[in-house]
């Protein structure tokens, strides 16, 4: 009922106007720079082992079974979260929603493209920018290129996967995505020194 | 910081990551209703609280999100080991006499 409502006035005001947050913000220290990435499609998704095949196949990414990975094609990015839940990220526009749609197999999937904001930190000293706040060990032997993990920096909850062996991604709530790009300017300029 | 072995992650996590979530293998009744005020309360309230030895539910809230169970000492804080949810409570615990 409520849906339905939402849905007519959000057709009879076509032009309300979605303001990503903090977009196209940028820092650069030496060592480090920041930057605050377009914005792209993400899914949660909750699948069971016996669904896992097909929901890999629905989405053109092979949803990785290893903890702490990741798996990408054509621009889609499948992250190991935990045993039964993966985090996708479509950068290309391409809803993965859409194509999780057609899968009868057991599933569930959420769209949650608006809910996180990412941010690139990248440059050699990105990795001692990111422990200043996150006590994961990011060494290549322990955080490999394109290794993913949800934890935390600072005072909130990250996903964080490395998407070379100086770059990282950090995906965060888009109401905390303020303190976590203050954060990281603080520790880019700490990691320089 | 503690590191503390996720069995979901199979690996040593750093323990801002995880949150504890009180003792473990406490069975709820499966006739709730027809439990009497004593047992009732035991089940609800009643922890062991033991100097030494405890079985704990942990939660890896900040990484794969799952409850496991742990062993840990109180006296020393060290973790014994940690195992997933719903396996049984170990027998023989590695590095403990007796």
């Amino acid at each position: 009922m409520a849906k339905a409502a939402a849905k007519k006035t959000a057709a009879a005001t076509p032009s309300a106007e979605r303001r990503a947050a903090l977009a196209g913000q940028e820092l650069s220290a030496t060592g480090v720079k920041l930057a605050v990435l377009p914005p792209a499609e993400r899914i949660s998704l909750r699948v069971p082992e016996a669904s896992v095949a097909a929901l890999s196949k629905a989405l053109g990414v092979i949803l990785p079974r290893k903890p702490k990975t990741s798996a990408s094609k054509a621009g889609r990015t499948a992250l190991w979260l935990g045993p039964d839940e993966w985090l996708v990220i479509d950068e290309t526009g391409k809803d993965p929603l859409a194509d999780c749609a057609k899968v009868t197999a057991l599933h569930s999937a959420v769209g949650i493209s608006h809910r996180n904001v990412a941010i690139s930190v990248s440059g050699p000293a990105a990795a001692s920018a990111i422990n200043s706040g996150c006590p994961q060990d990011l060494s290549l032997d322990a955080f490999p290129v394109a290794a993913a993990s949800r934890t935390i920096l600072g005072k909130v909850e990250i996903v964080l996967l490395r998407t070379a062996e100086d770059a990282f991604r950090v995906e965060c709530w888009r109401s905390f995505s303020d303190y976590v790009f203050t954060f990281l300017s603080e520790a880019a300029g700490d990691a320089a020194a | 910081m503690l590191l503390i072995r996720c069995p979901y992650c199979e690996e040593e996590r750093p323990e801002l990551e995880f949150r504890n979530a009180g003792e473990a293998h406490i069975a709820r009744s499966a006739n709730i209703a027809g439990e009497s005020d004593d047992d009732f309360e035991k089940f609800f309230f009643i922890r062991s609280n033991p100097k030494g030895i405890i079985y704990e539910r942990w939660r890896h809230m900040h990484g794969c999100a799952r409850f496991f169970n742990a062993v840990r000492d109180t006296i020393s804080d060290k973790f014994i080991m940690t195992y997933k949810a719903g396996e049984p409570k170990p027998v023989k615990l590695p590095g403990v006499a007796k």
